[in-house]
């Protein structure tokens, strides 16, 4: 481990499909503890963009450093213990139970061939006490809510005991209630675990909740990353998405509230 | 247990229950045997041969389709569906055709059985983006019957008085020419294929929640997939060449065994091995016993798997899946 070097720095990171880059020559940095929100419309290539960062897909070009070290040629198992994911669809379609599917994250800390240790089976315990869904862990993971399901699944990147969080729309299927408190529970694992997060949204709001950075990508390249209150600007929301939004403040300096323009007239 | 001392009693040649247990004893203890010579015959050169084979076969048959199932994530594949029967059936068609000694038969219709698994999966990974578990399947019915033309080709061109009825009656699933011989090459490939899937139990789990997941959490899955694939149909294979194509148990066995005890692999493959040697075992036992003339087992079991399968997909509470 290189002395402060930050925990993940993709460099000139190009990502995409065979015949179909998404993304060109994007480079950030996040740091241990730190939390960095990914702003960017339908079809940009955040899904993308994470995948390639875990490893799932082949980078186009450029590298993904962990603590300075190249993540290039590392085993499945090197990066599922380095990297927790949680998918935005994910759970498959079988009728484990929530402690089932919890329990699955332990996978890289054993052998192919071992069963879940008891350390395992603490660990996941651990992770669903912490998400708080210690009432759901004996329900069918195809019966619970879609809120409760995401939290399952973060219960499960959370039993992985990973290094680096990646939360692909995290708050996409939930409620209102359920949103703000994955959100909650994600910036309390990045402070009290010095966990490094990184998540997509489509909420710009959600950015100043939850962010200490945010990253937008527009035209398939990064258009600015920096403190939500400096980057999530009206100029930055009409180049990313295309609408004219007012970005107004509130009681505190950390948060303000993202209004299309049209509402107000 | 019980269900194998009755199987080995009954019978055209009836053993009275006392009279098998006072032989075991008197085997095991290396007393004189309490039974007649022909009954002695009956019992080690027929039944027993006859009993294990379906007990294999059986656990066979719905521990493969449980492995499938979970492998493709799919609850409606099992061997024949996925076209791994008939490819061995084909592959081991070949081996009567060519008049190949017992152990080639096995080998190529191991042969077959990965051929046919492997065009049906190709088929699928290459027609992606629409109902995976739809094509999946219609690739299996596709291919198995690609399989099943090539069988009819190979009976059609087969020597019509010595070969032509062993491939028929054999094709048609029955357990009647079982011998010892069989029961060396069928067990060791399924002490293998079961080994393999009860090591790997934990793995396959996680192989149900997709690829890429599968991937994030850590699990090589290329290399698993391969060898789940072989090892299930080793055992198909296995049971294939020893007993013909005997449709259903490793569809509705597993099927059911999930619906009991949930989809935990764990789980799974032991209640899978247990229902699916005794189902047919007891099939076997029926066909046997039932008529005068021996009913071929194939034959019963999809007389009875039919209609299971359909109570099961009609009015299974998790049907959210299929």
């Amino acid at each position: 481990m290189v002395l402060n070097e930050p925990r993940l720095r993709i460099e000139d990171l190009s990502y995409g499909y065979p015949g179909n880059v998404v993304g060109r020559h994007v480079s950030f940095s996040v740091g241990a503890g730190e939390v960095l929100c990914l702003l960017g419309r339908n079809g940009e290539g955040k899904s993308t963009l994470f995948k390639t960062i875990l490893g799932l897909l082949p980078p186009r070009a450029g590298v993904v450093r962990v603590d300075g070290g190249l993540t290039t040629g590392w085993s499945v198992r090197r990066r599922a213990l380095t990297f927790g994911y949680v998918p935005q669809t994910g759970g498959g379609a079988f009728p484990f139970t929530v402690a089932e599917l919890v329990l699955m994250g332990r996978t890289a800390h054993r052998g192919p061939f071992s069963a879940p240790s008891i350390a395992d089976r603490r660990a996941a315990d651990e992770a669903i006490a912490t998400l708080g869904i210690g009432h759901l862990a004996q329900r069918e993971w195809l019966r619970v809510s879609g809120g409760e399901r995401q939290l399952a699944l973060v219960a499960r990147a959370l039993a992985q005991e990973p290094r680096i969080l990646v939360l692909d729309e995290p708050t996409a299927s939930l409620d209102f209630g359920n949103q703000v408190r994955v959100l909650e529970a994600i910036r309390s694992l990045a402070e009290s675990r010095g966990l490094t997060v990184l998540l997509s949204t489509h909420h710009p709001e959600q950015a100043f909740a939850c962010a200490d950075r945010v990253a937008v990508l527009a035209g398939g390249e990064l258009l600015e990353i920096g403190p939500p209150v400096e980057v999530i600007t009206s100029d930055t929301l009409r180049r990313c998405y295309a609408v004219e939004v007012a970005v107004l403040p509130v009681a505190n300096d950390r948060h303000r509230v993202c209004v299309p323009r049209s509402y107000l007239s | 247990m019980l269900l194998l001392a009755t199987a080995i009693s009954l019978g055209p040649y009836q053993l009275a229950p006392g009279d098998l247990l006072a032989f075991l004893i008197a085997k095991a203890t290396g007393a004189a045997s309490p039974l007649s010579a022909p009954a002695e015959a009956v019992v080690l050169r027929i039944r027993l041969p006859r009993v294990f084979a379906a007990t294999a076969v059986g656990a066979a048959l719905a521990s493969s389709g449980a492995a499938y199932q979970s492998l493709f994530r799919n609850p409606l594949v099992s061997p024949d569906i996925l076209g791994v029967s008939a490819g061995a059936a084909f592959g081991a068609v070949v081996g009567i055709f060519l008049s190949l000694p017992v152990l080639a038969i096995e080998v190529a219709a191991f042969a077959g059985g990965i051929a046919a698994v492997t065009i049906v999966y190709g088929i699928a990974t290459a027609i992606r983006g629409r109902d995976a578990a739809l094509i999946l399947v219609l690739a299996g019915v596709v291919i198995g019957a690609l399989f099943g033309a090539g069988v009819g080709l190979l009976k059609y061109l087969a020597d019509p008085y010595n070969q032509l009825p062993a491939i028929t009656f054999w094709l048609l699933g029955s357990l009647a020419a079982a011998n010892l011989r069989d029961l060396t090459s069928l067990l060791p490939a399924v002490a293998i294929g079961l080994m393999l899937l009860a090591l790997l139990r934990w793995r396959i789990d996680v192989m149900t929640l997709g690829d890429e997941e599968a991937a994030a959490l850590g699990v090589n899955t290329r290399l698993l997939r391969v060898v789940v694939i072989a090892a299930a149909t080793l055992m198909t294979s296995a049971a294939v060449a020893a007993s013909g194509i005997i449709g259903w148990v490793g569809l509705v066995v597993p099927h059911l065994a999930r619906l009991l005890i949930g989809p935990a692999f764990t789980r799974l493959l032991p209640v899978s091995v247990l229902f699916g040697a005794g189902y047919l075992l007891a099939v076997d036992t029926v066909a046997r016993t039932l008529g005068t003339v021996e009913l071929p087992l194939g034959v019963l079991t999809a007389v009875i798997g039919t209609p299971v399968f359909l109570w099961l997909l009609a009015f299974s509470r998790r049907a959210a899946w299929s």
